[in-house]
């Protein structure tokens, strides 16, 4: 068995993760003792910080913000080079000029949620009142607790009504909490392949793997910064435990089959014989060179916690009574993590408020991970939907001519 | 009963009146400008689009996917549903009208559909194609064979309607149900309304669709 090579330990960007943790190449919003954020476990955040990116410009009205809520293992690096990977931007397909969330027209904002580890405060930050990093110590925080401190940015900012806020996943969870909480703040919501709960499924599958990255020795009870150690092995296997559940059968089917990597033979040993092994242990070691073992644990559990209906005496419609927010609601056919019904469910209780509401079910075999990817007809409806949705907001059809000197407004 | 179909119709401008389906005219007309419309089974969104661009606050079920996304890519508020099992999660009075426009024959159970349109809207429009249309009579009688025509050309082994009734026909269920007719137009095979002072028969006969405007009953009748 001496062929079995055991996943990798990151090397190539481990400073580069530490470095974004605290000091990130991003833009900062800082927030003081006097600006707590305040957590639904009853903690008081302070201080804390956001990191987040911009694309284009703010119009005069302050009418054309768009919010795009990040998934699970996300960030705010929604259409630029990653300072970590050096990668693409994760949503480079729905985000540029001529895409349907276009700069050109759209001030685009994407802040990494409070619990992360790209520059936002979480579990990897330094806790001011110890000088240590936060680890398990950090306060366990929600899907609205990253609502709450993405609408302090946007104050910060200066924006009181945000035109759009779109998301996928656990960026879609963040669109409803915004409509739920914030209703008339919200003018149009784009929720993508995403439930009002977390289904007794997805808690399961998370709570895999969160006993992968808690079983990794390394791991040290979560206190493996203190030792320069990261375990990269747990996390690795989390990641590809997820990464299963982002996929269909069909899309793992068309793309690995049962291929060989790089031989022809069985080596009759536990090497990643089959592409679709080696796919997973590329997906696994190279997510760990990006994320904080101990920030999976936080924004999984976060996810778990979401369940719309139960802030409301466990009826959704009254989440959402009498808003006036404009909502495309989309899901995937081959999605299983968020299936339609999901969906259907939440369209159910939007009907029941009255609200002005679209529902699409786009066809596809690539599973969840759908709305990452170049899906023409999801492009179409999101572009379509926003166009009315600004028709009716009044915003300008053709990019804003801004003067060639003194486009921004601050 | 007041039967005053006015063609073309108020507030669209006439070089589009013609692009646009007589019947959808009609039904655009029996609504008031500024009120909530549901449209049962909307298709490509092209009532809901007419409705619209009056003043009307518009939504739409539709079950095809394609019409859906045609329709969300129109701009239009539509969900993918099915008439027959999710017009129960709409709540009571939420709509001033709800509209069923050629779609009654396709649906399951039109009589519970037909409830649930009174329940969810204050009115209902529903338009349907009239099995008792002279057209129809005749490919049975002498042809001997399933009618079709150019409005309903699919076979019988393909059609997607399953339960056709005459104008007659629904007439009766209308009472049976307690359900008032407000509204009635028949029109015919060219679109326009057959003339107003004739009797039922003829316009069971001479119809080649039905479009009724229906509001609730009075209790305890």
């Amino acid at each position: 068995m001496s062929n079995v090579r055991p996943i990798q330990s990151p090397q190539a960007h481990t400073d580069d993760r530490a470095q974004e943790v605290d000091h990130p190449s991003s833009l900062v919003a800082t927030f003081g003792m006097d600006q707590p954020l305040k957590l639904d476990c009853g903690i008081d955040l302070a201080p804390f910080q956001i990191a987040y990116q911009t694309y284009g410009e703010l119009n005069a009205d302050r009418s054309n913000a768009i919010l795009i809520c990040h998934a699970l293992t996300g960030d705010q690096h929604v259409n630029n080079i990653h300072p970590v990977t050096g990668k693409p931007g994760w949503w480079d397909t729905m985000v540029g000029t001529g895409k349907p969330l276009d700069p050109d027209k759209y001030f685009i904002i994407c802040s990494n949620v409070i619990g992360g580890c790209m520059g936002s405060t979480g579990p990897a930050s330094i806790n001011p009142a110890t000088g240590k990093v936060w680890g398990l110590e950090f306060p366990v925080i929600t899907i609205p607790d990253m609502v709450r401190a993405q609408a302090m940015l946007i104050d910060r900012l200066g924006i009181t009504t945000l035109f759009c806020v779109v998301g996928g996943s656990m960026g879609g969870m963040q669109v409803l909490q915004w409509t739920a909480a914030y209703p008339e703040r919200v003018f149009s919501a784009l929720p993508i392949a995403c439930a009002t709960r977390h289904s007794a499924q997805n808690i399961a599958f998370h709570e895999l793997g969160r006993q992968a990255v808690m079983a990794d020795p390394d791991w040290r009870g979560g206190r493996y910064v203190d030792e320069d150690l990261h375990p990269h092995r747990g996390l690795a296997v989390a990641r590809m435990a997820a990464h299963i559940t982002y996929l269909s059968d069909a899309a793992l089917h068309r793309k690995f089959g049962r291929r060989m990597q790089d031989r022809e033979l069985p080596t009759f040993s536990f090497d990643a014989d089959f592409q679709v092994e080696s796919y997973l242990r590329y997906q696994g070691s190279s997510f760990v060179e990006r994320f904080d073992a101990n920030s999976y644990l936080y924004l999984t559990r976060a996810m778990d916690y979401f369940d719309i209906a139960a802030d409301h005496n466990g009826v959704l419609a009254k989440a959402f009574n009498g808003i006036k927010t404009r909502f495309c609601v989309m899901s995937f056919t081959s999605d299983w993590l968020f299936p339609t019904s999901e969906s259907r469910a939440l369209v159910h209780a939007l009907n029941a408020s009255s609200a002005r509401v679209s529902f699409a079910e786009i066809e596809t075999d690539r599973g969840h991970d759908a709305f990452l990817l170049d899906v023409p007809e999801f492009f179409d409806i999101a572009r379509a939907f926003l166009q009315a949705a600004g028709k009716a907001r009044g915003l300008a059809s053709e990019p804003a001519s801004e003067p060639a000197n003194g486009g921004t407004q601050s | 009963m007041n039967i005053q179909p006015t063609l073309p119709l108020a507030g669209v401008a006439p070089e589009r009146t013609g692009s646009y389906r007589t019947d959808h005219l009609l039904v655009a007309d029996m609504v008031q400008p500024g009120s909530r419309v549901l449209d049962v089974g909307c298709g490509d969104g092209e009532l809901l689009e007419l409705l619209e661009s009056r003043g009307i606050d518009g939504r739409g079920i539709e079950l095809s996917r394609e019409g859906v996304n045609h329709c969300v890519a129109r701009g239009l508020a539509v969900v993918q549903g099915d008439a027959d099992t999710d017009l129960v999660n709409y709540p009571d009075d939420a709509f001033d009208y709800v509209i069923l426009s050629q779609t009654l024959q396709a649906t399951r159970q039109p009589r519970v559909v037909l409830e649930n349109l009174l329940r969810i809207g204050h009115r209902a429009i529903v338009s349907f194609p009239n099995f008792g249309f002279w057209k129809m009579r005749l490919q049975l009688l002498i042809g001997g064979h399933m009618p079709r025509t150019e409005n309903l050309p699919a076979t019988w082994y393909d059609t997607s309607n399953i339960h056709f009734c005459t104008i007659k026909d629904f007439v009766q269920l209308c009472d049976e149900i307690n359900v008032k007719m407000e509204r009635a137009v028949a029109l015919d095979l060219y679109g326009r309304p057959v003339p107003l002072n004739l009797p039922w028969w003829v316009w069971n006969m001479f119809g080649e669709q039905g479009v009724f405007l229906l509001s609730r009953g009075e209790k305890g009748k």
